[in-house]
């Protein structure tokens, strides 16, 4: 793979940027319009996928490398979970976000939580979706053409 | 007038994506080759999504195109890879069993949808109760505009907390099986030795 895919490569390159812009929009504007944590994660993780299957896997491990993912997994799903225990130590219910601004009239708190979760879950999906890629990608790092 | 053309024009648009939702079924059920099927089954992702935005659910809408046309197509394709590129032929001879229970169970789900309350109906149970509760309350209780990620993210973190585990996991159950990059230091890794035929 040096040269091969001129096109898809200067492609995806181009694209890279404006699909990680994307799903952080689409990430934070959850509770307005339609997405969340889930469709952002998965939007996130496609700019890697592309860029694994144009430059190759290893080019994309040494951005993102297995390590990273692993500790990403596991934050993404301990910051919800913390969230909750936070809002529990905080004097609510799990989960309960009025306790994070239990002074505010137009319930920031429940902007803070649904803000905080989402994220957690984004971090999460995003992590796992290229995780489960690079394990199935990994087996066989080099997709000959005449493989299709 | 134009109402009555544009309500007309919304069902052409919903028998039309339901027409080629049941044909590419069809296709995808009659192929033999995987990357006809997975490329099918994306662009079946794809239309369903088309359909869901005609429904009105724009979240689902989303998810699915998403995560069924984008993430599990290509998810297919890396396992495609690691497995022969076309089904084995099964055994054409059709069992008169087979065609008695598909077709009596099909007659027996044509036959519930009679029961089904009509396409947006305010009395349904879908939009009675739990529906209306927290279409009602959202506002003033949550006070974010999107009432899906109220529900989704307050209502039912809970929930939710569930399901980003049950990601989690598979994930974890895929590094745990394929292990490549992750049990064995970064390489990537072969079952068997090289020219010994897997069996």
């Amino acid at each position: 793979m040096s040269i091969e895919h001129l096109i898809l490569r200067v492609v995806i390159k181009i694209m890279f940027a404006p699909i990680l812009l994307f799903a952080l929009y689409v990430q934070f504007h959850g509770d307005f319009g339609p997405g969340g944590g889930f469709q952002a994660g998965v939007i996130f993780a496609v700019a890697f996928i592309l860029h694994a299957l144009i430059m190759g896997l290893e080019e994309t491990k040494r951005v993102l490398p297995v390590g990273a993912l692993k500790i990403l997994m596991v934050v993404g799903f301990l910051f919800y979970a913390g969230t909750g225990v936070a809002t529990m130590l905080l004097g609510g219910n799990l989960l309960g976000y009025d306790a994070i601004d239990p002074a505010s009239t137009h319930h920031a708190g429940q902007h803070w939580g649904i803000l905080l979760v989402e994220f957690g879950v984004g971090m999460a999906v995003s992590s796992t979706m290229v995780m489960i890629f690079y394990q199935f990608a990994g087996r066989e790092p080099e997709i000959r053409d005449e493989d299709w | 007038m134009m109402d009555a053309l544009l309500a007309n024009g919304e069902i052409l648009i919903d028998l039309a994506l339901l027409t080629m939702l049941v044909s590419v079924a069809f296709v995808m059920v009659r192929s033999r080759h995987l990357f006809v099927i997975v490329m099918l089954s994306g662009i079946y992702s794809l239309l369903s999504a088309a359909f869901f935005v005609s429904l009105d659910a724009v979240d689902v809408a989303f998810t699915e195109a998403a995560v069924g046309a984008g993430v599990s197509t290509v998810l297919m394709l890396g396992a495609m890879l690691l497995t022969v590129r076309r089904e084995k032929p099964t055994r054409t001879g059709r069992t008169p069993v087979a065609i008695l229970v598909v077709t009596l169970v099909g007659s027996a789900l044509i036959y519930a949808t009679f029961d089904m309350p009509p396409y947006g109906d305010g009395a349904s149970p879908a939009n009675s109760y739990m529906g209306e509760v927290y279409i009602d309350r959202a506002a003033k209780e949550i006070a974010v505009p999107n009432v899906v990620t109220a529900v989704l993210a307050s209502y039912r973190g809970f929930d939710t907390l569930g399901e980003t585990m049950v990601i989690f996991t598979a994930g974890l159950g895929v590094i745990l099986l394929l292990g490549a990059g992750s049990v064995r230091g970064g390489k990537a890794v072969k079952d068997k030795p090289d020219g010994e035929t897997p069996s």
